[in-house]
Order: structure tokens, then C-alpha cells, then sequence
């Protein structure tokens, strides 16, 4: 009121309203420079509308080509320096492979009732190489080869799978839907895109717990159009949260390419917008990708603040059981995918040339692999279902009276009536539970 | 005899204002104050707003893991529910976020799944909707879906609801019984600053996420001495606060001091005596209470803002049915909003209005 009471009074009103609005001292009066409240830039009397399509695109960062040489004036990857940690991601990334394999025709012969592949990204397991086994992973769906380079055991994915009575979420999901405390691999769960504004919040709760370690957040490139994924990198940015964005560009969500998902350049551009620190990555390379977990990590904890990595990739596989990719892709675009250019005929073709691996180890490591996983399947498949009443525990904390009602309700029914419940047998024995 | 404008209640505050033509909205109650039990300590005179207040400073002085969060809590909140907590606890734990209601639950989930206690803001009910994807797929199922390897317990939500005399569509809202529909999460709602302080406690304790809704219009005109100290009100539990023989009447909120002067003219002009019950909690709600209630009156009436159908009130009168049957003298009544929109001129006759309740007794008692 002041001021306005003494605008009123002094003549020239408008040079009155500069200098009493006036920058900090130093600063020209006539405007040289933006004022508004979050103003860095400058003025310009060029009428230009940035065109999206001039833009060249940013750069995939890539450090060994397709032929498994390190590309012309490439720095020698750090993956490259640590042979015992090359072949270790290398036979994950067969495992993961095999695992995949096994599972997806048992869907087909009817034992599993869903399955997804992550065939043509493998090489996720060298991103997880490169994080701290503690850091706390939140994923799309796509992500097992985290899990699998984390440890979680061959069992463990089939009893999920199998929805069997050893299964950590009590048979309670559609298979894939993995999760473990003890791997910090956060459940994962249908919807998309859920998982990123909490891997944000996750993120600024390390912070505050200074416990040294980051979180990591992979969603796909059709996921990036959800709302979550918006608000997650906005408020990443905003509240200075240590989180690693991973997208796995994929080309496809289902059956819809990237063409119809997005007019800008892919994810990355992104980034920037938001006030986040961003790189592309050829996913297809294990040597690129680990060093760009690297510095993203490093990055996170220093500067405490999100990243954004974009995988470039594709997925060789369908999206899922439910799905026949052939009724929108053609042979020839996938055939070159999966002769040329996906992380596990990549890294081969290195290690191969590296003199760390050769057609007998390929040979003998994929049988053994694969009686490894059949063996823990046959396990799997024969344990039992389990007692149909935890399908009433851990939906709140401590049961309710109402729910417990159910429960009981439940169990008499099914002991008065077990005859025309002829698929208990393949469960525990019902009984109540806390 | 209650002057004029204590009988008019919160729309008269700023009444001096306006000029004698204004015509007087929102749901017609005088709060009656409550007090505290004395083992609870020393008190202090607080409003609604005031009580959350206290809580939020309670629960950032004892659990270092603590932050309050939402759109403009930073200075205090359009409601003034954080005021001071910034400046007491630092901007790491009391702080703005982007505007963006998917983004603070789906933030304040991951931070809980982080193992840290956490309090978020939405700023009015009504915006709450953009959230409904975390809160029902997400928040609700995350204990279940993971076999309890991982949870978001430590989270509460609060919102403010209600009719507030002037906010039509979009800030009077009464969303409770979209969330009454999701097993996995709590919904409390409070009635008075002392209820409020120690339900929201309660809620900030529990191992569930919880959503803590409370009565807009209460925030200024609800106002007794509230204990200073911290304190919980059980969760999951009604309270009878008004015996009686003839009807049951329930509701939850603002709806509970309509409810009171409904009883008190049901027994001045029908000789009527009403029993009167406020839920507090609407998910998981208190059936023996209830139950208990109506099989002694043999008459139910359930009364809240929210529009009738597919409201909770529905539930509430199917559950009675269901255990009240041989009991009941007559069907089980809800007077509620109607199924319009909020509307904004029309407010007096689109709430559960005294009058309207009273009629429902009436008829009650005829049947």
C-alpha cells in the first residue's frame, strides 16, 4: 500500500514503476535482461519459432559396434578392463535368455498362464552391474535381467510364474510380477508409468537418510506418455531427487511404434526441459551402457539430483503371450535385429575377438544353463498352490473384523462344498490365517 | 435462546461485510465444543485448522523421518494447516511441490515404500481425482500385491471436503465413497478439532495408508481446547454421542452437527428420541456399533453430502438390512445430496438439510 499510495503521487508514473521495481543495483535499468521471476535468458527482436524438426537429435552414446569392435577413437571401456565381470554379465544375459525361452513355451503348452520376454534387451543386466546392489529399483515390467544380475535364484521366478506356495507375493499376481526386499527390487505392477513419481518420492527419502545410494527407475518409451512420467521428472528435478530414469526405448508399446508415441526426439529431449541432466545410449552396446550407469550414479550422489539415461533398443520378442507382433512388424526389420544387433551376439562377438570366449563355451554354457533352468522348473512346477485363505491376508496391515468375516465365511464353504472344488487339491490345505 | 448469528453459524463471520440482503448458505449447524479428557494434559483454545497444525508439529518434533508436503504448504496452506511448520522444521520437511495431484501421491507413496512417515496435501478434495490411479491401483494393493515385502503404511493423504457455503462443483466435494470402495487404504474423517487432531495422529500411526478428509467448513468455526501434546482416537470405531430410543441417525463430518440440532428438534416438535452416531471412520467402518444401534432403536437414518446414489451411505443401509432385519420398524432412510453436481446458488436445498432429515423422521415414525 505504500508503494502504490507513492506511484500515486510522484510524476512520470512510468519511470517511477522502474525505479521502484528496479533489479538489484549494478544491473541497467532499461531492460538488457529478463526480469521475470525465473528469467535467464535474453531478449531478441528475431521472430523464430524453434522447429522441432531442425534439430539433428541428440547423440547415441555407443563405444563397441555391431561387430563387436570398439569403435575408432573410443576410450577402452571400463566394463572391458574386468574380464571376470565381462563373462559373468555375458552368461546372466544367456540365462536370462534361456530362462526366457523355457518359460515362454511353457505358457504356449499351457503350465504358466502368461509370460513376458525380454528378448533383444539383455543388456539391462549390464546396467545393473554397474549399480550398488542396494539400490533401490523400481520397474516397468520388463526388468529381469536387474533382478537375475541382482542374485534372486532360478526358483524364485518360477514360483512367481507358477503362482506355487513359494512364491514371495503369495500367488497373488499375474506371472512376471516380480519383486524382492532383498534384491531392492520394488514389486512390479501393471499400470505404467505408476512407479515413477514414486521413484522420485523413494529417492528424496534417501537423500534425507544419507544412506550413499540412489534409486533406479526403468519404464519404456510408451510409458513416457503417461501423466506419472511427467509429474515423476518434474518433481525429480524440483525437489533435487537422486534418482536414475532409465528408459528402454524399444521401438514398440504393443503393437504401436514409436512414430505414433511421440513427435519429438524421443525421451531424451526430454530431460533438458526438465531440468535434467540426460545422455542416449545404444542400448545393444553392454560396454556403453555400463558406462553410462556409471557416471549417471556418480552424478545422482554428488550432485544430488535425477538423471535421465534413454536406452535406445528393440525388442525382438512379442510384447507378451498375448500378443503376435507379425500382425504389425515385418520379418525383415526383426530378422536384422536378431542376426545383427541386440546385446547378446554383441558382447559375444567382442569376447569372442578379445580371445575371453569361444564356440565351445558358448556351446557348453547354454546346456548347462539350460538343464540348470529346466531342472528348478520341473521343481516348480510340482509345488503346490497356496491355502486359498492367504488370498485374505496383508490387504491392510491387521486384518479387519468384516474381512475376517469373509475369510471364515470362505473356509466353511469350501470344507462344506470341497467336492465341486476339484482344483484344491493342487492347493495347501485351507486354513485360516492371521 | 442462541443469538441470531451463533444460530446461522460460520457463514456469518465476516457477516458485518455484507449488506443485510445476503442470503445465508451452507450446511445450517452450531458446533457444539467438546473437551478433552484430562489425562490428555494441558490444553490450548484451537480451531480445526489449528488442530492439524498441532498434529503436523507433533509428529515433525518426535519422528525425525517426518515431511509435510503438497501445493503451497510451504507458507501455511490455503487453509492455514501449515503455518509455522517450515519455519520450525526446515524446507527439507515442509515444502511446496509442482502442481500436480498424481505427481504428490505417487511421490509420497515412493517416499513411504521408502520406509520414511509422510504426510501429503491435496489441496482440495475435488482435485484429488488425478491421484485415483496411485490411490486405488497402487497405494491400496502394495502391501498385498508384494507378499508384504514392501509397503507405503507410513503414508497419510490429507484433503479438505465439504460444503462450504459458496464452493459449488468443484469445492465442496464430498469424495468418501470412492475410497470407501479400495480394501488396502483407511478413510477417517473428523468432526471437531479434538477429534481431528487425534485421528489424524492415529492415521499418521498407522500401518496403512490413510485418508484424512477434513470438513472445510470446520476449520475456522470448530474451535475448543485441544490437547498440546500428542494423542491418538482409535481408528475403525464410531462413537455414540448422543443416547436415545426411537432412531438412529449417522453421519460423519460437518453432517454430525446438523444431526445433533435434528435430534434436538425431533424431540422438541415430534417427541421423538434420537440416538446419534458419528462414524469417524468410513473404511474400515465400525459395524457393531452401528449394529448395536439399530437393532435397539429399530430405525436408521444415515445422512451425508455426498450425493445418494452409490454413496456410502448405501453401503451403510445394505449392512443394516442385512444384520437389523428382525429389528427394523421400517426401511433403513439416507438423506443425502441429491445426484446433480454440487450446485452453487442451490446449496441450502441440495444438502442433507435440517428440515430434510427432520421430514425422514417423520416418516420413520409413521411407517
Amino acid at each position: 500500500r505504500l508503494r502504490q499510495s507513492l506511484l500515486g503521487r510522484l510524476p512520470g508514473l512510468s519511470n517511477a514503476r522502474r525505479l521502484l521495481s528496479a533489479p538489484p543495483s549494478g544491473m541497467p535499468p532499461d531492460d538488457e535482461k529478463p526480469m521475470f521471476p525465473g528469467s535467464r535468458s535474453s531478449f531478441t527482436t528475431q521472430l523464430d519459432f524453434i522447429h522441432p524438426e531442425n534439430f539433428e537429435g541428440i547423440p547415441v552414446y555407443r563405444l563397441v559396434n555391431r561387430r563387436g569392435d570398439l569403435v575408432d577413437g573410443a576410450p577402452e571401456p571400463t566394463l572391458a578392463g574386468n574380464k571376470d565381470l565381462c563373462l559373468q554379465v555375458y552368461e546372466t544375459m544367456l540365462q536370462l535368455n534361456i530362462m526366457d525361452k523355457i518359460l515362454y513355451d511353457s505358457q504356449r503348452q499351457g503350465r504358466i498362464s502368461f509370460y513376458m520376454t525380454s528378448f533383444g534387451e539383455e543388456g539391462i543386466v549390464a546396467n545393473a552391474a554397474a549399480l550398488n546392489p542396494n539400490d533401490l529399483v523400481f520397474c516397468q515390467y520388463r526388468e529381469s535381467g536387474v533382478l537375475m544380475q541382482r542374485g534372486m535364484e532360478l526358483e524364485r521366478f518360477m514360483d512367481q510364474c507358477y503362482s506355487n506356495d513359494s512364491d514371495i507375493n503369495r500367488g497373488r499376481q499375474m506371472p512376471v510380477h516380480y519383486g524382492s526386499k532383498d534384491h531392492s527390487f520394488v514389486t512390479v505392477s501393471s499400470p505404467l508409468a505408476t512407479q515413477m513419481p514414486q521413484a522420485s518420492g523413494a529417492a528424496y527419502a534417501f537423500k534425507r537418510m544419507q544412506n550413499g545410494l540412489c534409486v533406479v527407475c526403468y519404464f519404456g518409451d510408451g510409458s513416457a506418455s503417461e501423466g506419472d512420467a511427467h509429474a515423476a521428472l518434474n518433481f525429480a528435478a524440483t525437489l533435487d531427487c537422486p534418482v536414475m530414469f532409465v528408459c528402454r526405448n524399444n521401438g514398440y508399446a504393443i503393437s504401436t511404434p514409436t512414430s505414433d508415441q511421440y513427435r519429438g526426439d524421443g525421451i531424451a529431449i526430454r530431460g533438458p526441459a526438465f531440468g535434467i541432466p540426460t545422455v542416449r545410449v545404444d542400448g545393444n552396446d553392454v560396454f556403453a551402457l555400463y558406462e553410462v550407469t556409471q557416471q549417471a550414479r556418480q552424478l545422482c550422489l554428488t550432485e544430488m539430483r535425477p538423471t535421465l539415461i534413454e536406452m535406445m533398443t528393440y525388442r525382438l520378442g512379442h510384447h507378451s503371450t498375448s500378443d503376435d507382433s507379425s500382425a504389425y512388424r515385418s520379418v525383415d526389420e526383426l530378422s536384422f535385429w536378431d542376426r545383427e544387433d541386440n546385446p547378446i551376439i554383441r558382447m559375444r562377438k567382442f569376447l569372442t575377438k578379445r580371445g575371453w570366449w569361444s564356440d565351445e563355451q558358448e556351446t557348453a554354457t547354454k546346456q548347462a544353463i539350460r538343464k540348470r533352468v529346466l531342472q528348478k522348473f520341473a521343481q516348480a512346477e510340482k509345488r503346490l498352490k497356496p491355502n486359498p485363505m492367504e488370498m485374505f491376508s496383508d490387504v491392510w496391515a491387521r486384518m479387519p473384523p468384516r474381512l475376517r468375516q469373509q475369510m471364515e465365511d470362505t473356509r466353511r464353504h469350501l470344507e462344506a462344498e470341497t467336492s465341486h472344488y476339484p482344483e484344491l487339491k493342487n492347493y495347501k490345505p485351507v486354513a485360516d490365517v492371521e | 435462546c442462541r443469538s441470531l448469528a451463533a444460530r446461522l453459524g460460520p457463514v456469518c463471520l465476516d457477516a458485518a461485510s455484507f449488506s443485510r440482503r445476503r442470503l445465508s448458505f451452507g450446511p445450517q449447524f452450531v458446533y457444539t465444543p467438546e473437551s478433552a479428557d484430562k489425562s490428555l494434559g494441558e490444553t490450548s483454545r484451537m480451531n480445526l485448522f489449528q488442530a492439524v497444525t498441532s498434529a503436523l508439529d507433533n509428529t515433525l518434533a518426535n519422528d525425525p523421518s517426518a515431511v509435510v508436503f503438497g501445493e503451497d504448504v510451504a507458507f501455511g496452506g490455503v487453509f492455514r494447516c501449515t503455518v509455522g511448520l517450515k519455519d520450525k522444521y526446515g524446507k527439507d520437511r515442509v515444502f511446496n511441490t509442482p502442481l500436480s495431484e498424481q505427481g504428490i501421491v505417487g511421490f509420497a507413496i515412493g517416499h513411504a515404500v521408502a520406509g520414511a512417515t509422510t504426510v501429503a496435501e491435496i489441496q482440495f478434495g475435488d482435485y484429488i481425482f488425478p491421484a485415483f490411479d496411485q490411490i486405488a491401483n497402487e497405494a491400496s494393493k502394495y502391501r498385498y500385491r508384494s507378499g508384504n515385502h514392501f509397503n507405503c503404511g507410513s503414508l497419510t493423504v490429507r484433503a479438505p471436503i465439504g460444503a462450504v457455503g459458496h464452493g459449488a462443483l468443484y469445492h465442496s466435494q464430498s469424495p468418501e465413497g470412492f475410497f470407501a470402495h479400495l480394501p488396502g487404504i483407511k478413510v477417517v474423517i473428523p468432526r471437531g478439532p479434538i477429534q481431528a487432531k487425534g485421528l489424524l495422529l492415529a492415521c499418521i500411526n498407522d500401518p496403512d495408508p490413510c485418508f484424512y478428509f477434513e470438513p472445510k467448513i470446520l476449520y475456522r468455526s470448530a474451535v475448543e481446547d485441544v490437547p498440546v501434546n500428542g494423542y491418538v482416537l482409535p481408528i475403525g470405531k464410531a462413537e455414540v454421542l448422543i443416547e436415545g430410543s426411537d432412531v438412529t441417525l449417522i453421519g460423519y463430518g460437518t453432517q454430525v452437527h446438523v444431526l445433533r440440532e435434528v435430534a434436538r428438534l425431533a424431540q422438541s416438535e415430534l417427541g421423538v428420541s434420537c440416538e446419534l452416531i458419528d462414524m469417524r471412520t468410513i473404511l474400515p467402518f465400525d459395524e457393531e456399533t452401528v449394529y448395536a444401534s439399530v437393532c435397539k432403536t429399530g430405525r436408521c437414518l444415515i445422512a451425508h453430502e455426498a450425493p445418494l446414489t452409490g454413496g456410502f451411505g448405501a453401503e451403510l443401509a445394505a449392512s443394516v438390512q442385512e444384520h437389523c432385519f428382525l429389528n427394523l420398524e421400517a426401511p433403513v432412510r439416507r438423506v443425502a445430496g441429491h445426484d446433480t453436481p454440487f450446485p452453487h446458488i442451490f446449496e441450502n436445498f441440495y444438502l442433507p438439510h435440517q428440515r430434510r432429515c427432520l421430514a425422514a423422521i417423520k416418516d420413520l415414525i409413521g411407517y
